[in-house]
């Protein structure tokens, strides 16, 4: 008996996703649940199981192609009892959701939903390739209004079917004057080619990860005001504790016990009394979120991505020290699934992993700061007038000034860092 | 003014002519003695007399001929087909002949041609069709359908005034439809031809229609306005030439387009209007051109499967929330 292999919907607003790689080949016989091809989307990278033993009969998409939701990718011939089996059971997909992009619920008539009215992560696709053109969902007046405003319909959220930009979309983002204008100004703007003519390289297309992360950052540049400001912190309390408990939690949690779990212990403590910097502008609204969920920014051998540690402020160090190391682990083995990256308030990045001093990290949009994490080593400092050798390290937190102002976000800063050189609470 | 149905402002329509101008006068099967088989004509022959209530063989051919040879001679006929089916025998004396008089000739072809069309009485393939295609192919004819019982009075005149052929195309289901009774207009009301009327306004979805289904996307509308969706309805009322002006306006203003016609789909008028909206608003345009039509079949005779041929509200609803949410 045949059985189709779908494309699976991994979150609600998903539409599409691309076939990166075909984990076993046609011919195979196959497992029910084990791996058999990886997909990318625009939340995460998935390996998707088998829905039913048997023998992978067809591949009808091959490896790099894009297909909406559904699709069928691949058939399996399955024998009779296996199929049962197969009949049995859920959809493979892990995701939840099972409906559509909300839009069949919400008739055009409804008013304009917040959601597409801000600024989104970018949706779209931008590459210049036919197939990506033909879905860049618009319509001829989304294009004609997009055109007369210089506004670029990648960086738009839509409400219609599969992501797309409707007319509703595209002039409430323009009444909420929050669409990107300098981004896509319009006019002649200088073009510089990516080579000359006669040089020499190596044509690679960008994965669907590296094209998101670089809309993203091009977009959050184009939406916030970014300052930096910077802060340098005696990290000496903080290294003692870790001395004197460092191997009890290790054996009693199961991870080490880093820096990391104390700058986020500090910095949700700090966003407590400072709920500004753990909020979003919608239009000309300012959201302020009240759960506080941290995004901890995780260097990839391909790319860059955030999980989210959810309700961070109900988390104790041991709480957080295993929440960032677990997500960590998901996201170095692909094990992500969408809530996990979604819902971010405020996150951390750690440009100091390397050996940088400090960065001057992008904005996740739709928040309105970060923090990035410089190197830790020991520096000498005056205390008293003399010289000592302490444990030091920058903090620099980029903001959005647009809601934020300078002194707000020092304020901020000093409080972050009396809570790390004034740590004394329990971390066992 | 007392309240009409359709048929009384068809009726109402033929009256206030004959009376206004000697040189109107009707033509047909069965409309003198027997007062026409839906007694439009009731009564008329002894009003005016044989020589202007002329009852026909049944000879579609010969009425539609006679009538052209009889407005070349400075009289005004008024032809009626019995069911718009058997137009058919006519095609031939329509287009070939009264169509192209004035181009061939310069000299014009004042006739009405008027019949009842549609389905939805169980009549059969042969006595239920909607054959204002064909008709609204050919230049030099003037094809008109009426919704209302008012314009049904007001385009008939307007049809028997105009100098040019006018086939007039009444729905025989509408002809003593009780939603449609109303106020009839004076004598001196002449409905425009080539004229569409926005029955209901709406920002959301235009709704473009003509005929019986024009009530059916009435109730459609009023399905979706429950929803919170503001649906326009356009009745076309003039088949040829079509008020390219506002179906382009309609459009401009709600973005999305869903046609609704109760002829069969291959060929119908709603890719003819599908076009026009290509032409002049595709830059507004924020979904595809959508139809719902009758499927290319002939007209069935069994109840149960007329009522799956013929467009409903349901239909249309389903059709239109497809487009809202695209």
């Amino acid at each position: 008996m045949r059985v189709d292999v779908i494309m699976p919907q991994m979150g609600e607003s998903i539409q599409e996703g691309t076939l990166t790689k075909w984990i076993r080949k046609v011919g195979d016989p196959v497992k029910r649940d084990e791996p058999l091809f990886e997909i990318s989307t625009d939340k995460v990278d998935a390996e998707i199981p088998a829905p039913a033993a048997g023998r992978l009969a067809e591949v009808k998409v091959e490896e790099g192609v894009t297909v909406p939701i559904n699709t069928v990718v691949a058939v399996l011939e399955t024998d009779a009892s296996a199929a049962l089996g197969a009949a049995l059971s859920a959809s493979p997909a892990p995701a939840a959701a099972p409906a559509p992009a909300a839009a069949p619920a919400a008739p055009a008539g409804a008013a304009p939903k917040p959601a597409p009215a801000a600024p989104a992560p970018a949706v779209a696709r931008a590459d210049a390739t036919a197939e990506a053109l033909r879905r860049t969902r618009s319509s001829p007046v989304v294009r004609k209004i997009a055109a007369e405003h210089g506004v670029d319909i990648a960086s738009l959220s839509g409400s219609g079917i599969g992501g797309r930009v409707t007319r509703k979309d595209i002039l409430a983002v323009l009444e909420s004057g929050a669409a990107g204008r300098p981004a896509a100004a319009a006019g002649p703007m200088m073009h510089v080619p990516a080579f000359a003519p006669g040089e020499r390289f190596e044509r690679v297309p960008m994965t669907v990860m590296r094209r998101k992360i670089a809309e993203h950052m091009v977009m959050s540049r184009h939406t916030s005001a970014h300052v930096v400001t910077l802060f340098e912190i005696n990290y000496a309390a903080i290294d003692r504790i870790r001395r004197e408990h460092g191997a009890a939690f290790l054996e009693r949690h199961g991870v080490k016990l880093t820096y990391m779990p104390f700058i986020a212990k500090a910095v949700v403590e700090s966003l407590a009394v400072f709920p500004v910097l753990n909020a979003s502008i919608d239009g000309g609204d300012v959201l302020y979120k009240k759960d506080i969920n941290l995004g901890i920014a995780v260097a990839l051998d391909w790319g860059l991505i955030v999980p989210v540690v959810k309700g961070a402020a109900d988390l104790t160090i041991a709480g957080l020290a295993k929440a960032i190391v677990s997500l960590a682990d998901k996201a170095r083995n692909k094990k992500l699934a969408p809530d996990d990256v979604a819902g971010g308030t405020f996150t951390i990045t750690n440009p100091g992993q390397f050996g940088g001093l400090f960065g001057t990290p992008i904005i996740n949009q739709p928040q309105v700061a970060i923090l990035g994490v410089g190197g830790i080593e020991k520096r000498p400092i005056v205390i008293d007038d003399a010289i000592a050798i302490r444990p030091m390290g920058y903090l620099a937190l980029s903001f959005d000034h647009r809601l934020v102002d300078g002194a707000v976000a020092d304020q901020f800063m000093a409080d972050v860092k009396k809570r790390l050189q004034e740590f004394a609470g329990p971390v066992l | 003014m007392a309240t009409g149905t359709y048929l009384d402002g068809i009726r109402e329509a033929l009256l206030e002519e004959m009376e206004a101008d000697p040189a109107v006068f009707l033509l047909g099967e069965d409309i003198g003695l027997y007062g026409g088989a839906f007694k439009v004509t009731e009564g008329f022959l002894d009003r005016f007399g044989a020589d202007r209530v002329v009852d026909t063989p049944i000879a579609e051919s010969g009425i539609v001929g006679a009538a052209i040879g009889a407005s070349l001679l400075g009289l005004r006929p008024v032809a009626e087909m019995q069911f718009i089916d058997f137009i058919a025998c006519a095609f031939d004396q329509i287009t070939n002949f009264a169509a192209k008089m004035r181009w061939r000739t310069g000299v014009a072809v004042p006739i009405v041609i008027r019949g009842p069309s549609g389905g939805g009485v169980r009549g059969g393939p042969f006595h239920s069709q909607n054959p204002e295609v064909y008709y609204a192919h050919t230049p030099g004819l003037k094809v008109v359908q009426p919704a209302t019982a008012a314009d049904a009075k007001g385009l008939l005149k307007a049809a028997i005034r105009d100098p040019d052929p006018v086939i007039y195309l009444e729905h025989k289901m509408l002809y003593r439809h009780p939603r449609l009774r109303e106020e009839l207009p004076g004598s001196d009301h002449v409905v425009p031809i080539g004229q569409a009327a926005v029955r209901r306004a709406g920002r959301d979805l235009s709704l473009i229609t003509y005929g019986a289904m024009t009530l059916v996307c009435q109730d459609a509308a009023d399905t979706l306005a429950a929803d919170g969706v503001s649906v326009e309805v356009l009745d076309l009322r003039t088949l040829l030439p079509l008020d390219r002006e506002a179906i382009a306006a309609s459009v401009r203003k709600t973005g999305r387009a869903l046609i609704v016609h109760e002829d069969t789909r291959t060929g119908g008028l709603a890719g003819e209007i599908a076009a026009i909206l290509n032409e002049e608003v595709f830059e507004h345009l924020d979904a595809p051109i959508r139809r719902v039509t009758a499927p290319d079949t002939p007209v069935p005779y069994a109840a149960s499967l007329e009522k799956a041929f013929l467009p409903d509200a349901e239909r249309v609803v389903a059709a239109a929330r497809d487009l809202l949410s695209w």
